[in-house]
């Protein structure tokens, strides 16, 4: 096990009592910097794993560390506030402006107001909304791809040492998503945030991915590099990769 | 209309106080429901275990009739009793249950994304609460409010039945005196005032939905509830107790009439009074005053005698008079020297048909009941003490059968030459007005209902006033007086505190 990684999941797995587990044995760590992709069908397990980073479960069996300190062990709150947390239908705060959902952790965190403010600003800048036209804004008055950076944003805001992102891009109209994944990468590479995303869709699996790891029924299937990954004989990943179209499936190595 | 109209320029100043003892009923009750149901949602929300009891007790508590529930708290030290105290209770009552409901309702509908968000971020379910989930279930909770309020101002006229005023004075009023003005007189300021609730909380709701700002909603909730709770604590520790009398009256316009003569010939003894008019039946007022609540009220010797004690009535004036004297010292109370009128029933007839004829008992009626028809209330017509004892007692056989209808529309079936004869009361102001004559009852048949007032003793010790105060009533209410001031009150709509003053100023 790797005495630098900033999550490791050892045999970690998951399962309510009498059902087929959510999360079967998942061993893997992850580095600092690094943004591994989870890819798999709807129940194969994908956000068991993201609940069990920032505590929202405790593993039924093995162990998750993040930081090196089990989860077991951690505060709840205080994990969370180190984690930043995208979701696919963002969850902005309806009854708070931009510039209030991006505040909001840092509010949380006791910040000052002028440090809170600066901070909101820095952000806005980075994910290229204008502050003086956006921090004041309503999210019902963004559109979609405007709401999402402002989600990112807000999950960026304390400068966490961590990213989950769940389906982040998936609500986006195609040329929206990928001007966006262009940018977050960007910031990711900016800030050198350590990523932990999921998706059911193998092409930003491909798109952001320094590690993909194959999920199935709640096995790890495979966790390699994109490349490792495309060559891949295993039913279960071809499977997946069938979903990319002809151009990928035959040309993609 | 114009009647209505002229109605309230006349009582402009009386409706402009029971307005605002109705707005004040509303808004502490609806504000003591916010109080109690808000946190009782937040928790059958978090803890549906607990919840779904609260829920089912607030849904039982909206079936409850309003008068019934008055009538349970009535008995209850602390939250019971007459007065303002016990008519808030019940319209929070009535309010908690939409005000749960939407508080619940509110924070179940939320967007699951909104609030998994807050999680993820790291709040505590205490910043979630009132970050996220509050401010977001805001508008449902001002709907419930919006629901409570109007259910309120319906559930505050009803106050007026246990003497906490509000407009539905005007309503008891009215119904007692059978009079569509004085009821309309109060229902419609009602009404309006449900309209104009329902319109301000709708626009606050309406904004509250559109707008999507998070600084000043929590605060300004706070700061009604808290209004609410520091105008309640208020109210609560005023009700004038200490040195001055209360005096009571039951719910219809003589006693009223009596309730403000008694408290002006007191008041010009120099104590302070405090009125508590219009109080309801017989056993409220009897209630009230046996707990204090109220110091003194005019009382009937024959109905203190029956309905009070469960005693038959002596048909002798003074025999009831000192048996009811007797059984109200056992309990400490006072019962003060009639004021001079009998108010019992009295057989009615047309004054021109008791000339013509020569009629001035009901002995004389036997010679002429053969081709009479007589009306009577229902109660009258079924009671072995009414119409069948009066016929066995006088010998009477009437032509036609008897007509039932309403006491009240006696009066006027008699004027209108529908019947011939009526057991009416002594005291109305109809007699004179529809110039009918009352025949003596020479074989004493109905029992005697002298007025006298009852005094709690231990008030009548406190301020020996009171005696000297009263005593200069003693023996001089006839019952042309009361007849008469019942009259300008009913039928010329005047003010009984008004007709009272003329009274107490002619006396000397």
């Amino acid at each position: 096990m790797s005495p630098s990684a900033v999550v490791q999941f050892e045999a970690a797995g998951f399962a309510y009592p009498n059902r087929p587990p959510l999360l079967d044995g998942l061993n893997l760590s992850v580095e600092p910097g690094e943004i591994v992709v989870f890819v798999g069908r709807s129940g194969a397990g994908k956000s068991t794993i993201l609940k069990l980073v920032n505590r929202l479960i405790l593993p039924a069996s093995g162990a998750v560390r993040v930081e090196g300190r089990d989860t077991r062990e951690w505060d709840g709150i205080r994990l969370r506030r180190r984690i930043g947390y995208v979701l696919q239908d963002v969850g902005l705060f309806p009854h708070m402006t931009v510039e209030e959902n991006i505040g909001l952790v840092p509010r949380l965190e006791r910040w000052r107001a002028d440090r809170t403010s600066a901070r909101t600003r820095e952000l806005l800048d980075l994910i290229g909304l204008p502050p003086g036209v956006f921090a004041s804004r309503w999210p019902s008055e963004l559109s979609g791809g405007q709401r999402q950076r402002v989600g990112v944003a807000r999950a960026l805001a304390v400068d966490p040492p961590i990213l989950l992102m769940d389906e982040p891009f998936g609500a986006l109209d195609p040329v929206t998503r990928l001007e966006l994944r262009r940018e977050f990468l960007r910031i990711q590479r900016q800030l050198g945030t350590t990523v932990i995303l999921v998706t059911h869709d193998m092409s930003e699996a491909f798109a952001l991915a320094r590690r993909i790891g194959v999920l199935d029924a709640g096995q790890l299937v495979v966790c390699d590099s994109p490349e490792a990954v495309a060559r891949s004989r295993d039913p279960r990943v071809t499977m997946l990769l069938d979903t990319l179209g002809p151009a990928r499936s035959n040309g993609g190595s | 209309m114009s009647e209505l109209l002229h109605f309230w320029l006349t009582h402009r100043a009386e409706l402009a106080r029971l307005l605002e003892q109705h707005i004040v009923l509303v808004v502490i009750s609806t504000g003591m429901a916010a109080l109690l149901g808000i946190p009782a949602g937040i928790l059958a929300f978090r803890r549906p275990r607990l919840g779904r009891p609260l829920l089912f007790a607030a849904n039982v508590a909206q079936t409850i009739p309003s008068l019934a529930l008055f009538g349970f708290l009535l008995p209850l030290p602390f939250i019971g009793g007459i007065g303002p105290r016990t008519a808030l209770v019940t319209p929070t009552l009535y309010a908690l249950l939409p005000i749960v409901r939407t508080t619940v309702g509110g924070l179940q509908s939320l967007d699951r994304s909104v609030v998994d968000a807050g999680v993820a971020m790291g709040m505590t379910s205490s910043q979630l609460l009132f970050m996220v989930e509050l401010p977001l279930a805001l508008p449902s909770i001002v709907a419930g409010l919006r629901v409570a309020a109007v259910i309120g101002v319906g559930t505050a006229t009803i106050a007026a039945a246990i003497g906490a005023g509000g407009l539905g004075e005007y309503i008891f009023r009215g119904l007692s005196m059978v009079d569509s003005t004085t009821i309309l007189a109060g229902a419609l300021p009602a009404a309006a005032l449900a309209l104009v609730v329902d319109g301000g909380l709708a626009w606050l709701e309406h904004r509250l939905r559109s707008r999507r700002g998070s600084t000043f909603r929590g605060p300004a909730l706070g700061a009604v509830a808290g209004l609410a709770l520091v105008a309640f604590a208020a109210w609560w520790m005023s009700p004038g107790s200490g040195t001055s009398v209360v005096v009571g009256s039951k719910n219809f316009t003589e006693q009223v009439v009596l309730g403000e003569l008694l408290a002006q010939a007191i008041e010009a003894e120099g104590l302070p009074v405090v009125r508590k008019l219009n109080l309801g039946g017989t056993f409220i007022c009897d209630r009230a005053l046996r707990s204090g609540d109220i110091d003194l009220y005019v009382e009937y010797t024959g109905t203190a005698v029956t309905a009070v004690f469960n005693q038959n009535v002596p048909h002798d004036p003074r025999q009831a008079f000192e048996q009811a004297r007797e059984l109200y010292a056992r309990g400490g109370v006072t019962a003060l020297e009639p004021l001079g009128f009998n108010n019992t029933f009295a057989i009615l007839v047309r004054t021109r048909d008791a000339r013509r004829l020569g009629l001035r008992s009901i002995d004389d009626v036997r010679a002429v009941a053969g081709t009479w028809t007589p009306g009577f209330g229902y109660e009258f017509l079924q009671r072995a003490d009414g119409y069948p004892g009066l016929v066995e007692a006088y010998g009477l056989t009437f032509g036609g059968a008897p007509r039932a209808m309403d006491l009240s529309l006696t009066y006027k079936a008699l004027g209108d030459g529908q019947v011939d004869l009526i057991a009416g009361d002594a005291t109305s102001a109809l007699i004179d007005a529809l110039d009918l004559t009352a025949l003596d009852d020479t074989r004493r048949y109905f029992p005697p209902y002298d007025a006298a007032p009852v005094v709690r003793t231990s008030a009548l010790l406190r301020h020996p006033e009171i005696g000297r105060a009263l005593g200069r009533l003693t023996g001089r209410v006839t019952g042309r007086d009361m007849r008469a001031m019942n009259r300008a009150v009913d039928l010329d709509r005047r003010g009984p505190g008004e007709v009272a003053r003329e009274f107490l100023a002619r006396l000397d």
